[in-house]
């Protein structure tokens, strides 16, 4: 899936004409049948057509009948096309995806012995051996070695990435390259249940079950039918008493197409025939934001989540925390301090470290010096000593120890070396600490020197993106393993409204289940494997690509991109989905009251006319509508017809705007809701002058 | 309209509103078993009850016991009432010797009172004696008032209660129920219309020579108990055959006035306890709201319709079948408020107003009796309204849909539709089955759209459980009889059952907090919504049903023809 394939327009010619070919095969009644409301036309769409031959049979021909059936066929077609042109740009997706995978050979280990097998016959708990050039067969998990990975075939991002044994990087995909070295990969998954296969299933919508969501719709849609049924299978009896009270013979009773005419009218057939168009492209638009979904269960439930836990590094921050000021202690310039600072980071490759060596470049032009001549050696951090430096042998052929680190192990440190730890010092660093910053103290032998400023960049626009979720009503906590102080500093410049400090893997999955023992519905995003189990707690877990098979395994979703931004767009794909499925309902129930005003006048318009033809309920045809006849045909022709002009905001989704549900139901009801009034009596006036012309 | 009317309609909305939260308080601490000062008085009886009865009071129900006890004790309600009407000839209090009632005649009257309905296909005076009235209709109209807070009183537990799967004990709040509100206001109301010259006695009926030199048979009986609960209770089962138009039932202005109030009372102060309950008194007020706002746009148009100077007859506003006494706007506010909720006493004939005002307790009704509605019943029947505006616009803000934190899911929304259906069913197919065959045609006694009216009305009036006559129909025959009695049944259990269903899946729910994400149900958008989602909804249902009656007529007769 390319950037360039992702961007397919919804009328790509080739998908059209596949939709349309489609649209005719699901005519199949059992299709159909998965759809009740338009099951119903169908029904409705045949009979018409039964009684129109039945006629030629007796050598009458109705042409209203006629055009009645015609659109009535036109009202399943335009139905079964919406769906079709969702399923169609997902199948162009899948095809590319499938070519990838079949016709891959694997390089099984039976004990030592390398034999090739097909990648389709490879089972769980097979070893197989992956080198450069090769695909791997399946999904899997690194067990020896590290190789470089071009997983472009799945996430469309063609910089390779590190897949190694042990860690949180071990997960490997099926039809992902190895580009260098040499792995041993344990497959994890059955053939048929990779992440590919699971891929391919999903854009086809193959797989694809109703929603909770939408199996409630669907009953409401039902029910709404049969309400609407009812009213229209009794109207017979009415009127044979109105006809007979005016006098007026049986056999101008209601026919059966009008009837039905009446019936599709007033069904919901507009949200009926896009429901799982809607359905459909919803995981559509998250696949574009590289987000697999595992059901479409989890996108709706993406919509409804009141609570996202963030980790702090990545999500709220850049991810690494930078030095951005030097603070020297009592008796030291700020010189001394920057300089021994970068001594003791020359050889730390973190990005902390480097932050470090560079900062000093830049303030003091400071540079590196001749490691060898002062005989240096660095000590790498280590969790015990909770400390990094160097020591180095002076001209004097002293050897100095410089120390950088915590203010608790600096201050042993120097207190072991017989010197003093000054207050002064230890207020800079409660200081910083406040401030959100994580100070690193310095000192050389028993001197401390001065305080590194390490602060955690919060990422750009991260401030506003909370403040909207906040007016979404979801509520934001950051997950960070630092001290509450920190994270406190940190969270008020985020903006965010909660925070856990000294979180441990263990601690995220007690609060989500609290939280959801409140009632709350909770959204997180997680690599590691220490986070599996709360990613499988939340109700949206939302996994990294680049993160462990266990973790992929756990959540419901999975982000190509590896971008943990991504549970916000995820909750907005989600919302927006809900959002178009009700504003068409709404819209498709408000359509009712026209296609009344256009219908009921039309057909009792004999009815207690006194012999002149026209009956008092004429008064009621509001919109002067030409005949009784085209008045139908109108509204069947508006019912039709409104199903696929509102094919493209089905598979757009409705604007969506962060603000509160009150605001967005304000707009919503104006414009779906009496949108939904007015459009048809326009709509099917303009119709009606149409046919009249 | 004079200033006066406007001053009385007035009065009466104002009295109402004032009275909702002072009941609905009191009731609120009836329910949850708070201490209340009639506690004191009754609180003997209660327990009198449950040890006669052998209730453990604190012992709770799931969803389908608790719907199991209804039922039982609603059958059995029914058989007693069926079984004295059959001989009643054979039983004590019987002074004018009323003879045994018809197989027929006594299951519609059985189904009638005990599901709330009152419809009267009988004539009280003439057919049914004392102890009937009394044992049998009067009882009734107690048990199938505090039956219809029962289910109410469920639902709240089923909305407000999380992760169990208890609704409380049926047997409790049918005799709380009973004893500390039906009971009291019923005494209550009985003394100030005894006061007011409502009869009550045991008293055989008097035969007196008039001045025409004819005799004349004056009933009585003990009228004054019956008629407050039947007022009360949103029964509407009348002492005489016409009613509060009867003197005896209603003798002054004053009486009229508080037969009115009484008719909306308890289910006017339903909704501040269920906003309490509930714990959200906004809530609670928005509905009532959503009521007042549809009673008074159908009071409007009714009143706009009576008072309307109508051309066939010399530009006067029309008095036959009005309750002449007490004038045309209390026939049309009583004919509203009757309508709206549930109670379906009349003091005028509704078939007697002009089609448009008869057309307002016809939609009233069709609406589902969600104006205020039966006790308990309305505001049962409005949740139903609510979980499907919540459903429907609920979406629109981008969550699922919610109810006071609950999901509303697929089952919820199930159930809501059947609720929906049960009574809409009743209406347009039995008028479909009168409207073509001859039974349902050879009681008519007017034709047309009129005589479609009549048919219409009868068959909404049972099915909305409502019992208000539009007369003009000779009902009480085999065919009307078994078929509104059926339509009854439907009308009441078809949405009992589901709405006891709901609650029993919501409650198994946890709850979600509130948010500024969350739909609000407590808001001016939220009652424009709501009253929307009726009015299309029942509109729509009945739409082409209401075009070939009153509309027609009302058109019909602006061109000049009369039915």
């Amino acid at each position: 899936m390319s950037a360039k394939q992702k961007n397919t327009s919804f009328f790509n010619k080739k998908i059209m004409l596949q939709a349309a070919k489609d649209s005719f095969k699901k005519l199949n009644p059992a299709l159909l049948i998965k759809n009740p409301v338009i099951f119903m036309v169908a029904i409705g769409a045949a009979l018409t057509t039964l009684i129109v031959f039945g006629g030629l049979f007796r050598g009458e021909f109705s042409s209203f009948n006629f055009q009645i059936a015609i659109w009535l066929w036109f009202t399943v077609l335009f139905a079964n096309f919406s769906e079709a042109i969702a399923e169609g740009r997902g199948k162009a997706q899948a095809d590319s995806l499938r070519k990838n995978k079949t016709q891959t050979k694997a390089r099984k280990m039976e004990g030592t012995q390398e034999i090739s097998v097909s990648a389709t016959e490879l089972k769980k708990g097979d070893v197989v051996v992956c080198e450069t050039g090769d695909v791997i067969p399946s999904d899997g998990e690194v067990i020896e070695g590290i190789a470089s990975v071009d997983e472009s075939a799945i996430t469309g991002e063609s910089a390779p990435v590190i897949r190694e044994s042990g860690g949180d990087r071990s997960a490997v995909t099926g039809g992902t390259k190895v580009i260098s070295d040499r792995i041993l990969i344990r497959i994890t998954s059955e053939q048929g249940n990779t992440f590919i296969d699971r891929m391919i299933a999903l854009v086809e919508g193959a797989k694809r079950q109703k929603t909770p969501n939408e199996i409630a719709l669907s009953i409401l849609l039902s029910g709404l039918s049969i309400i609407f049924l009812l009213a229209v299978v009794t109207l017979p009896a009415f009127f044979g008493y109105s006809l007979s009270a005016s006098g007026l013979p049986l056999t101008q009773n209601l026919t059966l197409p009008v009837l039905i005419a009446l019936l599709v009218c007033l069904i919901p057939t507009t949200i009926g025939g896009l429901l799982s168009a809607i359905g459909i492209s919803g995981m559509d638009r998250l696949l574009q934001r590289n987000v697999i979904a595992t059901s479409g269960r989890a996108i709706e439930a993406a919509g409804d989540v009141d609570v996202l836990l963030l980790d702090k590094t990545g999500t709220i921050t850049l991810g690494n925390r930078m030095a951005t000021d030097f603070v020297p202690a009592e008796g030291v310039t700020v010189e001394e301090l920057a300089d021994a600072a970068q001594f003791s980071s020359l050889s730390d490759e973190t990005p902390e470290g480097r932050s470090i060596v560079v900062l000093a470049k830049e303030k003091f032009n400071i540079r590196g010096r001749d490691v060898h001549q002062l005989q240096a050696v660095f000590l790498p951090f280590t969790a015990q000593t909770k400390m990094s430096g160097v020591d180095f042998k002076s001209a004097n052929g002293k050897i100095h120890h410089i120390r950088k680190g915590s203010s608790e192990a600096i201050r042993v440190f120097v207190e072991e070396h017989n010197g003093y730890y000054s207050p002064q010092v230890q207020a800079v660093v409660s200081d910083l600490a406040r401030k959100g910053a994580t100070p690193l103290v310095v000192a050389e032998d028993n001197k401390v020197l001065g305080v590194i400023y390490l602060k955690d960049i919060v990422k750009g626009g991260i401030k506003r993106r909370f403040e909207e979720l906040r007016r979404m009503g979801i509520k934001t906590v950051m997950i960070t393993g630092d001290n509450a102080l920190t994270a406190a500093a940190i969270a008020a410049e985020a903006g965010v409204d909660d925070f856990m400090a000294e979180a441990k893997p263990e601690d995220k999955l007690r609060r989500i289940r609290e939280e959801q023992a409140n009632g709350h519905l909770v959204g997180m995003i997680g690599d590691g494997t220490n986070d599996a189990p709360a990613l499988a707690q939340a109700d949206i877990g939302i996994a990294m690509n680049s993160g462990t098979q266990a973790a992929r395994e756990a959540g419901n979703m999975v982000d190509l991109d590896s971008n943990p931004t991504k549970l916000i767009e995820v909750v907005e794909v989600g919302k927006q989905l809900l959002m178009t499925r009700g504003a068409l309902t709404t819209f498709s129930i408000a359509n009712d009251v026209a296609k009344y005003f256009a219908i009921i006048p039309a057909i009792a318009l004999s009815l207690y006319s006194g012999g002149n033809g026209v009956g008092p309920l004429s008064a009621l045809n509001v919109m002067g509508l030409g005949s009784p006849q085209s008045a139908i045909l109108s509204a069947i022709i508006f019912n039709a017809l409104i199903i696929m002009m509102l094919v493209p905001l089905a598979l757009k989704g409705v604007r969506y705007k962060p603000v509160s549900a009150n605001v967005i139901l304000m707009r919503n009801l104006l414009i779906y809701g009496a949108g939904g009034l007015i459009a048809p009596f326009i709509g099917i006036k303009l119709i009606d002058i149409l046919i009249n012309m | 309209m004079t200033t006066l009317d406007f001053i009385q309609v007035i009065l009466f909305l104002g009295l109402l509103t004032a009275l909702t939260p002072i009941l609905g308080g009191y009731m609120k601490k009836v329910f949850t078993g708070e201490k209340h000062f009639m506690q004191p008085v009754f609180g003997w009886l209660e327990k009198l009850v449950y040890r006669f009865c052998g209730v453990d009071r604190n012992e709770e129900t799931n969803w389908k016991t608790y719907t199991f006890h209804l039922l039982l004790f609603n059958l059995v309600g029914f058989l007693f009432v069926f079984l004295i009407q059959l001989f009643q000839l054979f039983l004590p209090l019987n002074p004018a010797q009323l003879g045994n009632v018809s197989w027929h005649s006594a299951f519609n009257t059985a189904v009638s009172f005990m599901t709330n309905t009152n419809w009267q296909g009988y004539a009280g005076e003439t057919t049914l004696g004392y102890f009937v009235q009394m044992i049998g209709l009067t009882v009734q109209n107690f048990v199938s008032a505090a039956t219809g807070i029962a289910v109410l009183l469920a639902l709240i537990r089923g909305l407000t209660r999380k992760t169990t799967d208890r609704l409380g004990n049926f047997w409790t709040d049918l005799t709380r129920s009973v004893i500390y509100v039906l009971l009291p206001l019923s005494i209550l109301l009985s003394i100030v219309l005894v006061s007011q010259g409502v009869v009550q006695n045991f008293n055989s009926y008097e035969t007196a020579q008039t001045l025409e030199g004819t005799q004349q048979v004056i009933p009585a009986g003990p009228a004054a108990s019956q008629i407050a609960i039947k007022q009360l209770g949103t029964n509407g089962g009348g002492f005489f055959n016409a009613n509060s138009a009867h003197p005896f039932e209603n003798p002054t202005p004053f009486s009229n006035f508080l037969e009115m109030l009484s008719i909306l009372l308890i289910p006017a102060a339903l909704t501040f306890t269920y906003g309490k309950m509930t714990g959200s008194v906004r809530h609670g007020w928005t509905i009532y709201t959503v009521m007042m706002v549809l009673l008074i746009a159908g009071l409007s148009v009714s009143l706009f319709s009576e008072f309307s100077p109508n051309s066939l007859f010399g530009n006067l506003s029309l008095m036959e079948g009005k309750e002449t006494r007490f004038g045309i706007t209390n026939s049309v506010l009583w004919s509203t408020v009757t309508s709206g909720a549930s109670n379906g006493s009349v003091n005028a004939m509704h078939d007697s107003l002009s089609p448009l005002g008869g057309m307002i307790p016809l939609i009233n009704m069709m609406l589902g009796e969600v104006i205020f509605g039966g006790v308990g019943a309305g505001l049962y029947g409005m949740v139903i309204f609510i979980i499907l505006t919540v459903f429907i616009a609920g979406l629109m803000v981008g969550r699922s849909p919610e109810y006071l934190g609950k999901k509303i899911e697929a089952f919820d929304v199930k159930m809501a539709i059947l609720a929906v259906l049960a009574p809409a069913f009743v209406i347009l197919f039995f008028t479909a089955w009168a409207s073509v065959s001859h039974w349902g045609l050879s009681s008519l006694n007017n034709a047309g759209p009129h005589g479609f009216s009549e048919i219409l009305y009868a068959f909404t009036s049972a099915a909305a459980n409502n019992g208000s006559a539009f007369a003009g129909l000779n009902a009480n025959m085999v065919f009307y009889n078994l078929t509104l009695g059926a339509g009854m049944l439907i009308g009441r259990f078809g949405v009992i059952i589901p709405v006891l269903a709901i609650a029993g899946n919501l409650v198994k729910k946890n709850i979600t907090p509130p948010s500024s994400g969350t739909f609000r149900t407590d808001n001016t958008m939220f009652i424009g919504l709501l009253i929307a989602v009726i009015v299309i909804v029942g509109g729509l249902t009945f739409f082409p049903a209401l075009s070939l009656g009153p509309i027609m007529e009302h058109l019909l007769m602006n061109a000049g023809v009369t039915f």
